[in-house]
């Protein structure tokens, strides 16, 4: 962190008194906020108030979770640094989600983004401050009690206890505390060796709410005089209404009003929303839903009426064969050269498809636009851009606009984006009522920000002993950015391929060249982004050099891997890639898959290893093919994400990924033809489901003292060439292509 | 008996009213309640929207997902695909309705195996098991993988180990 950054965060460390004597401890410019959210957990005297430790009267310790839950487990983790500083018991504290307050944010110059994935990396030091803040004056307030030093003090499990073997609750020491003021350094955190609480498995903080229904998703929220909004969404990108008519719509029961929404211009940022549309607005769900059925619509195609997956697949195959033009990311010695030298040169192409998001939950939103504010109820992740959208398309000042973060059915990447939320203000300045924002599973599914589509073309250079002394690749995809002309430098790149992604810093002479592809989809961030996008070319085609020249696929990438050390690494989880780190967890994968043993059952293992986002990841399957249909029999996780601050936590999001990445690289992908999305419900985009899922998925987290890294990104790249792999050792069928069980069915 | 059409926000459902054919009538959660609106609407938006109990989920219109898993007479059907017409004298529970006093043991087990992530499939989950359960004392490997509630953020182990202690936690109970 910057002296200034640090600075700033401590000016805006504040703290304050409630009506019933709670000591709050908060960071914001305000540590009073407008919003009155979860008062009913807290009771009448804590409205107003915003922060992240809450200490009644009674010594019942509440604890706000900023950012916003969707399944990584921020809600329960987060809070968890902060009792832990505190030094309260665990079971004593109540957790409630923490609005999102324009007031209070700290912006993203100050470290801290309230959203982002990157909870725990981010929250470490944060939120363990706040804790270690709240503790210092407790303690503070007890030496002037008992006027006696600090030093004669120690605190335990929500009391301050004296050497003498007096004791005080928090609760009666709260309101001195508050008369305080800050400590004017910074107050020294525990000695991790000291963690009770941190390190030990610890169960979601709002598990029993889940499992008895009591939890209000987004979706769950329901007020007063507001109304539900439907929307039938042009198919066509970048296409507009034709005609309309809503006569029978608007007869039916409960059914208000049918509002047209203009699409977005050509060349239009992709911030806002994503299509043309007419929205029914009803007195209730099922009313809304029969009038977007009434509907009748045409549509003009808008540019891209001629766009297919075939197409993108022969335009992609057409850049890559060129060859040329591309955007050079990033060149290391001559790999020209080392083609002219090489005793063989390899060379394989791979193709992903588009991907959905398909989170449980789909989008919604509820807004409430009034004069003098607007309130948002949803699940977004990046909610300071949200706020924006809001204030640009109403007017309203940011000051006035409250955000409630309920917990969300689930991301992978889809509530970074705001699109339903313009969606809802739009409508609901048209309406001139609050409304509720549904998007129906057909909606979710036909109108996502996709993962990109593309294709990697590698080659690898051997040298006479087998070593790789080349590596070329170029990657020709659709990047991010869309409906804008696409930029021509390496940024256009971020989201299909790492600058400094595997092998870059491993291999002498290195091309790494990206080829941007023109497309209507919309796209956007995908769990693991580039890393999930680029490492099933990268460590499939490990293993066909591997099986080329007749060597061991773990043996090969630890000589690739070579000795341990830090290389300089640019992009996300940077600024160094541990090539021991990653040697390591391949390592004890391998072990534990047994990698070794001569399998003569027609099992056949394959094994993968990347690095993102700072965590270092291994992934291996036991596979076979028994009567056309594949089974997994054994699937091993080696994570090291550093410290793990609930390894039960993180254990869900290695085993969780593991599983999206199971279900993702075996049969999904989302299919374009004549420029409409074909993919409308489950059965076209068939996730796994119990039947296919692996019974157990064995997982193992490396220990670790390092900084934790968030765990709900980083288990997913490696899984798809882990698998694809292991197929080909029990096949030898090798598939290039996701996903990967139609290309299976077609090649056996 | 109640009749939940459009009751007012503050009153979900409470509302009581008279002359209704008694025939007509169903239960949600031990209560009963008639439903004078469309016939069509499907039963799951009767519960979130009419009723308020927002604890069964929606997920798709097909019946494909299982999130919308509630129990009719005992057993687990999708909410989705049940017009309100054909519910007459049948009797409905949803997640909230399992719990009286104490947990429902799979829900304890849930719990105890730290099964939810994003948690939004996880009511269908439930009721789901609680259904298969009832069912069979030791669910075999079939009955576990026939298990067609699909979960984005891939639970599907730890529904499993919430399984095994459910049977366990049902076992105690009735020792
Ligand atoms: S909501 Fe998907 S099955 Fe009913
Ligand atoms: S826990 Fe998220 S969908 Fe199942």
């Amino acid at each position: 962190m910057s002296t200034r950054a640090a600075l700033s965060r401590r000016r805006f460390l504040q703290l304050g008194l409630t009506a019933s004597g709670a000591l709050l401890v908060g960071f914001g410019k305000s540590a009073f906020a407008r919003t009155t959210t979860q008062i009913e957990l807290i009771g009448e005297d804590l409205v107003k108030l915003t922060g992240y430790v809450m200490i009644e009267r009674d010594n019942g310790i509440v604890i706000g979770a900023p950012g916003c839950e969707v399944g990584q487990g921020v809600f329960t983790a987060l809070p968890m640094l902060i009792a832990e500083e505190l030094d309260v018991d665990w079971s004593r504290v109540r957790v409630i989600q923490l609005p999102y307050d324009e007031a209070t944010d700290i912006k993203p110059a100050d470290d801290v983004m309230h959203g982002n994935f990157n909870g725990i990396s981010e929250g470490w030091k944060l939120m363990r401050e706040a804790g270690a803040t709240a503790r210092w004056l407790l303690l503070q307030a007890a030496a002037n009690a008992w006027a006696t030093p600090v030093t004669n003090l120690h605190t335990e499990a929500g009391h301050v206890v004296h050497a003498d073997g007096r004791k005080l609750s928090y609760g009666a020491l709260a309101r001195m505390a508050a008369a305080l003021s800050l400590p004017t350094d910074p107050v020294a955190l525990k000695d991790p060796r000291d963690f009770q609480l941190i390190g030990k498995p610890t169960r979601t903080a709002d598990a029993r709410a889940i499992a008895t229904g009591q939890v209000r998703y987004g979706i769950d929220e329901y007020m007063s005089q507001v109304l539900v909004a439907v929307m039938l969404r042009c198919p066509h990108p970048g296409g507009s209404l034709e005609s309309l008519d809503d006569k029978e719509a608007r007869a039916i029961k409960g059914v208000v009003d049918v509002i047209r929404i203009e699409g977005p211009q050509p060349g239009e940022a992709s911030a806002g929303i994503l299509a043309a549309g007419v929205a029914v607005v009803a007195e209730n769900t099922w009313a809304a839903i029969q009038g977007r059925r009434a509907l009748k619509a045409t549509w003009k195609p808008g540019p891209w009426q001629e766009e297919s997956s075939s197409r993108l697949t022969a335009s992609a195959n057409a850049l890559l064969d060129a060859a040329k033009d591309g955007i050079v990311l990033r060149k290391d010695g001559d790999f020209a050269g080392s083609r002219k030298r090489a005793r063989l040169t390899l060379n394989a192409r791979y193709e992903l498809p588009f991907l959905a998001h398909a989170t449980m939950e789909p989008p919604n939103a509820l807004i409430d636009l009034r004069n003098d504010g607007a309130l948002l109820v949803a699940s977004v992740q990046d909610a300071p851009a949200a706020a924006r959208m809001i204030n640009a398309l109403s007017g309203l000042a940011l000051e006035t606009i409250e955000l409630r973060l309920p917990r969300g059915g689930g991301s992978f990447g889809r509530r970074l984006h705001n699109d339903f939320v313009a969606e809802a203000v739009l409508i609901a300045k048209l309406a001139g009522k609050p409304v509720k924002l549904m998007w129906m599973r057909e909606d979710d599914l036909a109108h996502d920000l996709y993962r990109p589509f593309g294709m990697h073309e590698l080659s690898a250079t051997l040298d006479r002993r087998n070593r790789v002394a080349g590596w070329s690749h170029h990657c020709a995809a659709t990047p991010l950015e869309w409906r804008t002309p696409v930029k021509q430098d390496a940024s256009t790149a971020s989201g299909c391929v790492e600058t400094d992604g595997f092998p870059a810093g491993l291999v002498d002479n290195l091309d790494r060249i990206f080829h941007p592809l023109d497309s209507g989809m919309p796209r956007g961030a995908w769990r693991g982004q580039q890393h999930t996008f680029s490492a099933f070319a990268e460590q499939c085609f490990v293993d066909e050099i591997a099986a080329q020249t007749r060597r061991d696929a773990v043996d090969l990438r630890l000589e690739m891997l070579g000795a341990s050390r830090e290389i300089p690494y640019r992009g996300t989880g940077g600024p160094v890639f541990d090539s021991g780190r990653l040697a390591n967890a391949l390592k004890k994968c391998a072990e534990l898959i047994r990698w070794k043993e001569k399998r003569s059952n027609g099992h056949g293992v394959g094994i993968a290893c990347n690095f993102s986002f700072g965590a270092h990841v291994a992934h291996a399957f036991e596979v076979s093919m028994e009567d056309e249909r594949l089974r997994i029999h054994r699937a091993v996780c080696v994570a090291d994400v550093g410290r793990a601050v609930n390894p039960l936590g993180v254990e869900a999001q290695l085993m969780g990924a593991t599983i999206d990445g199971i279900s993702t690289a075996l049969r999904l992908q989302v299919t374009v033809r004549g420029g409409q999305v074909q993919q409308k419900d489950f059965s076209d985009y068939p996730l796994l489901a119990m039947a296919d899922a692996p019974d157990k998925i064995e997982v193992h987290i490396i220990e670790s003292s390092l900084d934790p890294i968030d765990a709900y990104e980083v288990a997913i790249p490696s899984v798809a060439p882990a698998l694809a792999n292991a197929i080909y050792a029990a096949t030898t069928v090798r598939i290039r292509k996701l996903p990967l069980l139609p290309e299976l069915m077609r090649m056996l | 008996m109640k009749n939940a059409e459009s009751p007012p926000p503050a009153e979900t459902g409470k509302r009581p009213a008279g002359g209704e054919d008694p025939a007509s009538a169903f239960q949600v959660n031990g209560e009963a309640f008639f439903h004078s609106g469309d016939p069509a609407m499907p039963l799951l938006w009767y519960l979130r929207d009419v009723l308020r109990l927002t604890g069964t989920k929606y997920g798709c219109d097909t019946g494909n997902c299982g999130t919308c898993t509630v129990l009719i007479d005992g057993k687990a059907r999708r909410a989705c695909q049940v017009p309100m017409a054909d519910l007459s004298g049948h009797a409905i529970t949803t997640i909230e309705g399992l719990e009286s006093n104490r947990l429902h043991p799979v829900q304890q087990a849930w719990i105890e195996q730290d099964v939810a992530q994003c948690g939004y499939c996880q009511s269908g989950q439930i009721m789901t098991v609680v259904d298969l359960l009832a069912r069979k004392r030791r669910p075999g490997k079939d009955d576990i993988a026939a298990i067609a509630n699909l979960c984005r953020c891939g639970t599907y182990p730890r529904i499993r180990s919430a399984i095994e202690r459910a049977l366990v936690l049902t076992r105690d109970s009735n020792k």
